[in-house]
């Protein structure tokens, strides 16, 4: 196995893999984004994450969401956390089946160096925002917001103030005929995974 | 005087609070987070907040989804 970890990591610049393997990221949320933030996160070989959620794998989760038909039922982290160990065995995986609220966000998060939000409803994204940013005005704290939809690739970016980042379009809202969509949601999941990778490693060449 | 708003200019007066910036600009999305210069503004403080001169805010819609 060791083989394997070092051939896994070879082809990485080899000033990020300390970082990398010291790194502790949280996920609230693994639906969408958060279960689409795991995989890519776990690709890179991060050393920790700690993913909450408090919900089971329904057959509507399927069309964009990291889970597989034989899973429906499953709590969605232990579906998450059995998925991401077929990749690679080398992050640490810290699973909590719990609905995320301003109780909780500091004991199950408090260690991680960067909160990713993985929300879906508008109102526990800015409970989330509020109480991290309270908690830990310097901890970084990576949203999704406008995800919904098809096209429009361009009007996706990262818009950062102070330690938050905002990943989506900020625009396009969940009505009628307009739903989250797998190209879309991979997207602003990946560019969340992405920008926190971009401030770990900040300054490194 | 002029305060930031998502990057676009706009009058200053005193004592205003961050309730008067979503009514001027009219933002009507329901869920908000606020950052004036980098500080969050919570929900609750939003009536009582005092925006400085030549302060940075950012509206961010939080939009449902994910």
């Amino acid at each position: 196995m060791q083989a394997i970890k070092d051939q896994f990591f070879s082809r990485h610049n080899p000033r990020f893999i300390p970082i990398l393997r010291h790194a502790r990221i949280g996920i609230a949320g693994a639906g969408g984004l958060g279960s689409n933030v795991a995989v890519t996160l776990v690709r890179t070989g991060i050393g920790a994450l700690v993913i909450a959620d408090f919900d089971r794998v329904e057959a509507s989760n399927l069309n964009r969401q990291q889970f597989f038909l034989s899973q429906l039922g499953e709590t969605k982290v232990d579906a998450l956390k059995s998925n991401l160990e077929k990749i690679h065995p080398f992050t640490l995986l810290e699973m909590h089946q719990i609905r995320i609220n301003e109780e909780n966000v500091v004991p199950i998060f408090g260690q991680c160096d960067i909160l990713i939000e993985a929300f879906d409803t508008a109102e526990s994204k800015e409970m989330l925002i509020e109480t991290w940013c309270s908690a830990f005005p310097k901890k970084p704290i990576i949203v999704g917001s406008g995800l919904a939809g098809v096209g429009n690739n361009n009007a996706l970016k990262t818009r950062q103030s102070g330690t938050l980042y905002i990943c989506g379009d900020e625009t396009t809202q969940l009505q009628g005929r307009i739903s989250p969509m797998a190209p879309r949601v991979g997207i602003v999941a990946n560019m969340q995974a992405n920008c926190a990778l971009e401030i770990l490693f900040k300054g490194i060449q | 005087m002029n305060i930031m708003v998502n990057g676009e200019s706009m009058a200053w007066q005193p004592g205003m609070k961050v309730r008067d910036i979503l009514n001027i600009r009219n933002y009507t999305f329901k869920m908000l987070v606020i950052k004036v210069n980098g500080t969050l503004v919570k929900r609750a403080q939003w009536d009582s907040y005092r925006i400085p001169e030549h302060a940075e805010v950012s509206v961010i819609h939080l939009i449902s989804g994910g």
